[in-house]
């Protein structure tokens, strides 16, 4: 039987601007050895017409993600989410986030393993 | 929160060694006997709101770091050797006693230099030591002190006080403060979001702001964070922000885009200019005892001079009608008539000499992007602009800034809600001095300052910047001329793998003195050249005041480590040995009288976190030129000689430069040096910034490294192809002073014409003594870049925009 996914990370990535807050704030809540961490920047640069090109910085949960369980327990933010200096990451319940999907584009909604 | 039982949260401020930066943020240290084991943002702050940087987040690896210095070290081989004896305090304090007490005696204080890098809260203590120990010669170790002192200097020169982006951060509650208006449009200029924080702004607000419907006009060789998502972005040539300031001005004063009462009231536009002399009119030029301070305008209504009293900022007749424009005759003390024209006229015409087709040859900016650019901001009430320190790094700073700080002076943007706000210490209470600021801390003299090296050379050095002129002073370690340097004292400074220009040349002179002490937090190439290194800690092991803008906060100790000693600790001790009135009992007495203007004390302080000047203060906005808050007699106006925004500078004219904003091409570019060229085809612009270093710090810090682990050089995809040069390849670059190696990043981000690499590289993993001195000479892009080439009034460099060629490293 599948397991029930509840909780997911909305990413508004227009504002991402790469600043690796969230990926040192896991390695410390965690204490991860470098190279490992349940949140990764992964970086786009999508060449535009007329010598433009659009860069892209998107927080990724990994396998390691176990969205901040025994945070969110004591009612706090994840880390990441906590942290995050654009303020561009939400945690909360998948339907909740999945409504403010549609309020703007440029968003993605993750469901990790947890 | 609290977990375990002996946890304990400490709240206190970032500022200096840790994340390095200028930060301000709050934050929230989780502490477990005596350890720190977790810091987090801190929610109730007001200037970061919960948030933190990489760096901030990664220091429970910086603390505890294998490698940290705790214990002071005295060199046993030879400088260089890395041959070190461990001794106590007491051990290190007498020998510095004895040393520098000795160089002294024998040739005077100023034969000590006392030397920062970004020296942050400890650049006051710097200070306190240098002149408790008698010396003038405090020197920020960059060559033409290019970073962020030139811009304040400029700005101070045009408009009396600094101004920085409105992001109310003046307010508790923020942008939700009803005095608060979102800019409409904030101008990038040369900024990089997620790695730094100029001005003491915190970058990210910018981003708040932009969620608040704020467009962005980025301006920027590179295609940054911003520029990719800019309504405008101008692309310029390294080194030609001057130029296209001047277009700027130009589009908006010939489509009449600028307030013109502003203008007429208070700048100094109508004041006369000699057309025989090219010099402003003055009060002593027309009458006999008059005052060489005081200046002229004509006066439309009754055909005739009136006297601008710069005392008094007012005219000495009332009812007149002063021209703008124009040229007159007046009749000087000896009879003789003289033709003037008014400084907005000699404004004018520099302006028009920078139409946007040339500016567009100079800068590569099309046309149409410099006009439509120049309109969004003129015509976005409010706008902003906020600047990075490329703005610095350029011979030229001076007029740039000029340039830049006129912009915003005549489109209404100046000390108004969202605009460019003038930035005063919270309560006017100084620690670190920056440019024109006078604390408690200072020279017991004038006379004590008068050996101090440029000051005679360089007006700015004599009104605003009280440092030591770095090309100068390195230069003058070799010749000893007019007098020899002897010892130095370098803290929070890495001149041979940060903030030193031709490192090679810095690794030689410190090996020419008699005696160098090194204060640091980790062993680094420089301080493999000192004779004594002492151990310093982080923000987390001090106590300390954060007194630059607002809000006014304290940092407090949260945790000691080995034998590390604050700075500041370090530093009085000293002070208190070679200064037989050093008038200060502890750090805490010296604190007090610092903040005194706030009428708190300082454990009062610490109790509070931080606190905001009130309305009404000259530390509060808004509008405080036409309220008197900004000069010290009361009267409305600005901090300048003639108390108007100076769109001639009188500054400048003392100091025989040219007063108007203009722009001049920097030494080393494709225009200046087309014989170069044909060797060094690329422009080379260094000092490309990482989110998770701040300069030549945290190369040591694992969570840190794994993401950002080799020097980069950014290339284009087309010039990577025809070097044939594929992404992450090792690459030299090259230029007549040298070369160093980079890991090739090809990306879209960089012109097809310019390569940028980062600095501050040094590989603290590799052998510390010499010739290795940690790696440092593989990457440290400073060995592309001369010293000496500082701007004509001793300030900014050229570290933008300089020529090399590039080739594929042979394995």
């Amino acid at each position: 039987m599948p397991e029930k996914c509840e909780y997911g990370l909305l990413i508004d990535y227009e504002y991402c601007t790469g600043c690796y807050a969230c990926q040192v704030a896991c390695a410390q809540e965690y204490k991860w050895p470098a190279g490992m961490g349940g949140i990764r920047v992964i970086e786009v640069e999508q060449k535009l017409p007329n010598d433009r090109a659009y860069l892209t910085y998107l927080p990724f949960p990994t396998e390691l993600c176990i969205l901040c369980a025994p945070r969110t327990r004591q009612g706090l933010e994840p880390a990441c989410v906590k942290h995050c200096m654009a303020s561009c990451m939400k945690y909360g319940k998948i339907e909740d986030l999945a409504r403010e999907l549609s309020k703007k584009p440029r968003m993605v909604l993750w469901v990790p393993r947890s | 929160m609290a977990r375990g039982k002996n946890r304990q949260i400490v709240r206190t401020t970032t500022w200096s060694a840790g994340p390095g930066c200028h930060g301000g943020c709050g934050v929230l240290a989780h502490i477990e006997d005596g350890k720190l084991v977790k810091i987090e943002g801190d929610p109730e702050h007001p200037w970061n709101q919960g948030r933190l940087c990489s760096r901030c987040l990664a220091m429970t690896q910086y603390i505890n770091h294998p490698d940290r210095l705790t214990r002071p070290l005295k060199r046993v081989g030879e400088r260089g050797e890395g041959k070190w004896q461990e001794i106590s305090w007491d051990e290190a304090f007498d020998l510095i006693e004895q040393r520098l007490g000795r160089i002294r005696e024998e040739y005077g204080p100023e034969s000590v230099i006392f030397s920062m890098g970004t020296g942050r809260d400890i650049g006051a203590w710097i200070c306190m030591l240098a002149y408790a120990y008698g010396s003038p010669n405090v020197m920020f170790a960059l060559s033409g002190i290019a970073c962020y002192s030139p811009r304040i200097s400029a700005v101070e020169t045009v408009q009396g006080d600094y101004c920085i982006l409105d992001a109310a951060q003046w307010f508790p509650k923020r942008y939700e403060d009803p005095r608060y208006k979102v800019p409409e449009c904030i101008v990038v200029w040369g900024y990089n979001i997620p790695a730094s924080c100029p001005d003491n702004v915190f970058g990210h607000w910018i981003i708040d702001l932009m969620k608040k419907g704020t467009k962005i006009i980025a301006i920027d060789p590179r295609l940054s964070w911003f520029a990719s998502r800019a309504e405008k972005w101008l692309r310029l040539r390294p080194g030609t922000d001057g130029a296209l300031a001047m277009a700027f001005l130009n589009v908006i004063i010939n489509e009449n885009l600028y307030d013109k009462e502003f203008v007429e009231k208070w700048t100094n536009a109508p004041h006369l200019i000699r057309a025989d002399t090219g010099k402003l009119l003055r009060e002593s030029d027309l009458v006999q005892g008059g005052s060489p301070s005081n200046f002229v305008v004509w006066d439309t209504a009754s055909k005739s001079p009136v006297v601008w009293d710069s005392e008094q900022v007012d005219y000495k007749s009332a009812d007149l009608k002063p021209a703008i424009a124009g040229e007159y005759e007046v009749t000087l003390t000896d009879g003789t008539r003289a033709p003037v024209k008014t400084a907005w006229s000699v404004f004018v015409e520099q302006v028009n000499q920078y139409p946007v087709e040339r500016v567009s040859e100079i800068t590569l900016v099309p046309q149409k992007d410099i006009v439509e650019a120049a309109r969004l901001y003129a015509r976005s009430k409010p706008a902003a602009i906020h600047w990075g320190v490329p703005i610095d790094m350029t011979p030229a700073i001076t007029p740039t800034v000029q340039a830049i700080t006129n912009l915003w002076c005549l489109t209404g943007n100046l000390d108004v809600p969202g605009g460019n706000v003038i930035s005063r210490y919270a309560f006017d209470a100084v620690a670190y001095a920056l440019p024109g600021a006078k604390g408690v801390i200072k020279l017991k003299s004038k006379e004590d300052d008068a050996k101090r090296i440029g000051a005679n050379q360089y007006g700015p050095l004599r009104k605003f910047i009280w440092r030591a002129q770095t090309d100068l002073t390195l230069e003058q370690i070799f010749t000893e001329d007019p007098y020899p340097i002897k010892g130095m004292w370098l803290q929070a400074c890495n001149p041979v793998a940060g903030i030193g220009l031709e490192p090679k040349k810095w690794v030689e002179a410190l090996k020419k003195l008699d005696f160098v002490v090194a204060v640091d937090l980790f062993m680094n190439p420089t301080t493999q050249l000192a004779d004594v290194v002492l151990p310093a800690t982080t923000f987390l092991e001090k106590d300390s005041v954060r007194s630059w803008w607002v809000p006014l906060q304290s940092i407090n100790k949260a945790i000691t480590v080995g034998e590390c000693k604050p700075d500041i600790e370090i530093n009085f001790e000293l002070a208190r040995r070679f200064d037989p009135d050093f008038r200060w009992n502890n750090i805490h007495e010296l604190f007090d009288e610092i903040i005194k203007p706030s009428g708190l004390t300082f454990k009062e302080l610490q109790q509070k976190g931080w606190a905001f000047p009130p309305e009404g203060h000259p530390s509060h906005p808004y509008n405080r030129y036409q309220k008197g808050l900004l000069r010290p007699d009361g009267k409305p106006g600005f901090q300048t000689p003639s108390g108007k925004v100076e769109l001639y500078s009188s500054l400048r004219e003392e100091w025989e430069l040219e007063p108007v904003a203009h722009y001049e091409e920097p030494p080393f570019t494709p225009v200046s040096q087309p014989e170069m060229l044909k060797e060094y085809p690329l422009i080379l612009s260094t000092g490309r910034r990482s989110p998770v270093y701040f300069h030549a710090e945290h190369r040591n810090i694992p969570w840190l490294r794994e993401i950002d682990p080799d020097p980069i050089m950014e290339v284009h995809p087309a010039t990577a192809g025809r070097h044939n040069i594929a992404n992450g390849d090792w690459v030299w670059v090259e230029n007549w002073l040298g070369r160093c190696k980079f890991r090739a990043k090809i990306t879209l981000v960089v012109p097809e014409w310019m390569v940028m690499t980062a600095h501050g590289w040094w590989f603290p993993e590799e052998a510390g003594e010499e010739p290795s001195l940690f790696g440092v000479w593989k990457s440290n892009i400073n060995q592309l870049i001369p010293m000496g080439f500082q701007g004509k009034d001793g300030l900014g460099s050229p570290m933008k925009h300089l020529l090399c060629k590039i080739y594929k490293v042979d394995e």
